[in-house]
């Protein structure tokens, strides 16, 4: 509820859910904290002005209520840190689904684009190397690879299907970037030199932008690629229309 | 002492006691090795660059709130001397983005540093402590001549072809290792800003090893570590973090300034391909170790600038409630042990590098513990109010404005402490809000509380109550107009660092009309510190004359003359108790400074 005051959007990810909900237990905790603080501190202030009160006591404050306080703030901090966020995180980088079971698409970050390669009906990636990298051949595939042949390599299009777990493996070809997807509530820094995967579950169908979360130059701002989270039926349509010249039919999937 | 070995300085201090309008005023003051004459040389560099590092957001925030369109009334003139960065006034990304660098990097290690350790710390510090003068005069000379060398290399920079650095005030690579490679890659602003750093950073370790020994060594008879100032404690704290923190990065730099300039591949992993063709590099290097090296420095950075804060607070809270400080004691060890975990958080600021569960629970929960210790130290100084006698003069106002706004800083950091959280607020504009409610109306206000506070120590003369006042509460008001909306933003997900402020995107929306409302309180908050400048420089020759000791203060500082002459002290200072006894039961007058017999 207050998220939704303050303006955040709801999440389109089965695991975003929870993120919202450990975000509106900090909201709350930090509103009573600051309610109850500000309460004491514009009571203290305005009670013990010089006008009325001409003459300090030396000793102030007896009573152990602080102790008591900070200690619950403490409690409160140790139940969101081992009962949420421990058990959250954990979640996103223990528990990968099986490549099998999820659709996995490799993204390349560079100067100012987003490349998304998949592996296309075969679900096998076809060979890349890094000499054969040119303008008209963005994550330089090797043509010689049969396995190639049915791979998608699209540019600031990144398409879903919807209610099945998704992995991304993240790198970048020149500076750092971040993959920040937050209609998913999920982010990765694209990192050169290192792919980095991350996993999560659309479950609503829509359009959502992809921001560039990190510095990467001039263009950094206008860094920007469109997300769909597609039916079965459309997903279906975007691979037949997005199907490369000469690949091999796509088998029928069961 | 090597100090009174030297004539010339025997004879310069004996100038400063005397005579500030001095025709060699300049001559005799910029080789000066007296610690006060350091300290309020820091003092006005610090402030110099405080403006003008707020300045240059001034500039972001038209870009922000009307990008595209030519400054007004400034563009022409910024045309004129940035004719590739500002063509016809408007700003270009290039030049938005090394606005953006050299603000954060100004406002931190030229700006608040300077001020809150090496200028606070300076002067006060052997004041308060019943020293002479710092225990090494010359490493404090050179300490604030290697300060302003780099300051300059900084502000040179801006003219270097290609411009100031433009890789944000963080470097990360290979960003900041590829920008600008030019013909000559040694006159670029990226690589002038490594070497400014490598300056400053020598700067800083200088400094910390004087204020170590100083505080140590030098402490007057009776001064045991319990009747210690609570400033005197939160400057020795910082100063290991400086001496600790700070190597990591100046070797850190050095290494970037060799993959720019000598062709080595620290920084730079194998594979690299910029705009199609791969680099020519040797290759081998990881940017997550410059990210670690960095944030090695940068997170013991925050508590270097939020512990004098808290130690110029704590004084004027104490001076301004007459009573003492409550909870001294647990403040003190609370904030040891701010300094002790300060060193193991660094990694927060990298929580979407890749991190796998253990190293990123232990993360989490050390960031989740240094909570613990600020949050004791705010309380000490909100419990230090009550059964106080509060009289609210300026250095009190602002004082008392740090505590809430510190406040609103540190509850949002829980959040943001959490991996999980981050994955949605990563480098919004929440997280931007979020800090600078900790520096800016947190630590910036603690320093004006400071330099309202001691201003009649270092010249003898009040400032303007009136003025003060109309500095405080404008800037109070247009300094959250800055900063709240920050939060509604980085909750839609409006990201740092977008030269367009946001209007690529569909998500920026419906929080973009913000940019201009906090654009407008920027600028406003620009004209609430006018009164503030004329206030500084009126009353050094006009201010109301005051004794020694215009605030009735207890810590030693206010027994020496005011400004207190070469040597510090009349006769040599002998401490007799701890260092806030005010409104002492029985006793007539309502404090009983730290000397009297």
């Amino acid at each position: 509820m207050l998220n939704h005051l303050l303006g955040m959007p709801q999440s389109a990810s089965e695991h975003g859910f929870l993120i919202d909900h450990m975000l509106e237990v900090c909201h709350w905790f930090m509103l009573a904290l600051f309610v109850g603080w500000s309460t004491f501190f514009v009571f203290t202030l305005f009670r013990f002005h010089e006008s009325r009160n001409p003459r300090a006591d030396y000793h102030g404050v007896k009573t152990k209520a602080s102790t008591h306080i900070e200690f619950m703030v403490v409690l409160i901090e140790a139940v969101l840190l081992l009962g949420f966020a421990l058990p959250l995180w954990a979640k996103r980088v223990t528990q990968f689904p099986k490549d099998a079971d999820a659709q996995v698409v490799k993204v390349t970050g560079q100067q100012f684009t987003w490349i998304f390669h998949y592996a296309g009906p075969d679900g096998i990636f076809g060979k890349q190397d890094l000499n054969l990298i040119s303008t008209s051949n963005d994550v330089g595939m090797d043509p010689k690879d049969p396995a190639g042949k049915d791979d998608i390599v699209a540019r600031n299009e990144l398409h879903l299907l919807v209610n099945k777990p998704v992995i991304l493996e993240i790198g970048s070809k020149d500076v750092i970037h971040s993959l920040s997807l937050q209609a998913m509530f999920i982010g990765q820094d694209a990192i050169p030199g290192t792919i980095t995967p991350i996993w999560f579950k659309p479950i609503r169908t829509g359009q959502y932008e992809i921001i560039c979360g990190q510095l990467c130059g001039l263009g950094h701002y206008g860094m920007r690629a469109m997300m769909f989270v597609d039916s079965p039926e459309d997903y279906a349509a975007w691979l037949k229309d997005n199907a490369p010249a000469g690949a091999p039919p796509a088998p029928q999937k069961p | 002492m090597e100090i009174s070995a030297s004539p010339a300085h025997v004879h310069h201090g004996e100038e400063h006691a005397h005579e500030h309008h001095d025709p060699g005023f300049l001559g005799k003051y910029v080789f000066s090795t007296d610690h006060k004459v350091i300290g309020v040389q820091y003092g006005v560099t610090g402030l110099i660059f405080l403006f003008f590092g707020f300045c240059l957001m001034l500039l972001m925030r038209w870009q922000l709130a009307y990008h595209g369109q030519p400054l007004p009334v400034l563009g022409p003139v910024l045309a004129k001397i940035f004719p590739k960065e500002m063509p016809g006034g408007v700003m270009t990304p290039e030049f938005y983005n090394s606005l953006g660098a050299m603000h954060g990097t100004i406002m931190v290690f030229l700006g608040i540093v300077p001020i809150a350790f090496a200028a606070f710390g300076n002067f006060v510090v052997p004041l308060q402590i019943g020293a002479p003068d710092m225990t090494f005069p010359r490493i404090n000379m050179a300490s604030y001549q290697a300060f302003f060398i780099g300051g300059v290399i900084m502000l040179v920079s801006f003219f270097c072809p290609g411009g100031a650095a433009k890789g944000g005030w963080t470097s990360y690579a290979p960003l900041a290792d590829i920008t600008d490679r030019a013909p000559n890659m040694f006159f670029t602003g990226q690589t002038m800003w490594l070497i400014g750093m490598v300056f400053l950073i020598t700067s800083s370790l200088l400094g910390s090893v004087n204020f170590i020994t100083t505080i140590i060594q030098l402490r007057a008879p009776g001064m045991t570590w319990m009747r210690l100032p609570f400033f005197c404690w939160a400057q020795l704290i910082t100063a290991f973090l400086l001496l600790l923190a700070f190597p990591p990065l100046e070797a850190a730099s050095v290494m970037q300034l060799m993959d720019r300039v000598a062709g080595t591949s620290f920084f730079l992993p194998t594979g690299l391909v910029v705009n199609g063709e791969i680099v020519n590099i040797s290759g081998g290097g990881s940017p997550l170790l410059w990210q670690h090296l960095f944030w090695f420095l940068g997170h013991p950075e925050v508590y270097v600038l939020i512990l004098p804060a808290m130690g110029i607070v704590a004084e004027v809270v104490a001076n301004n409630t007459r009573k003492p400080l409550w909870g001294y004691k647990a403040a003190v060890f609370s904030a040891l042990t701010l300094g002790f975990l300060s060193f193991i958080v660094w990694a927060h600021h990298m929580y979407l590098t890749g991190m796998g569960a253990r190293v990123s629970s232990f993360f989490q929960t050390t960031t989740i513990l240094i909570s613990i210790p600020s949050v004791i130290i705010l309380t000490a100084l909100l419990l230090s109010l009550w059964g106080g006698s509060i009289r609210f003069t300026v250095p009190m106002l602002f004082a008392t404005a740090f505590m809430p706004m510190f406040g609103i800083g540190g509850l949002t950091g829980i959040p943001l402490a959490f991996n999980a959280v981050v994955l949605y607020l990563h480098d919004t504009y929440y997280v931007i809000a979020h800090f600078h409610y900790i520096v800016a109306p947190g630590t910036i206000f603690a320093l004006f509380a400071g330099v309202y506070y001691w201003f009649p120590k270092a010249t003898g003369r009040m400032m303007n109550e009136f003025l003060g006042k109309l500095h405080f509460w404008p800037s109070l008001l247009f300094i959250n107009g800055i900063f709240m909306p920050m939060f509604l933003q980085g909750m839609a997900g409006v990201h740092r660092r977008w030269y367009d402020g946001g209007a690529s995107y569909d998500l920026a929306k419906p929080v973009l009309h913000w940019n201009a409302f906090m654009s407008w309180s920027a600028w406003l908050l620009c004209v609430s510190q006018f009164p503030f400048i004329l206030n500084f420089f009126w009353s050094i020759w006009f201010g109301k004359k005051v004794d020694h000791n215009p605030w009735h203060a207890t810590t030693l500082e206010w027994e020496a003359p005011s400004p207190p002459p070469h040597g510090n002290f009349l006769k040599p200072p002998v401490v007799h108790r701890g260092p806030y006894e005010y409104s002492v039961p029985g006793s007539e007058d309502d404090f009983i400074p730290q000397g009297k017999a």
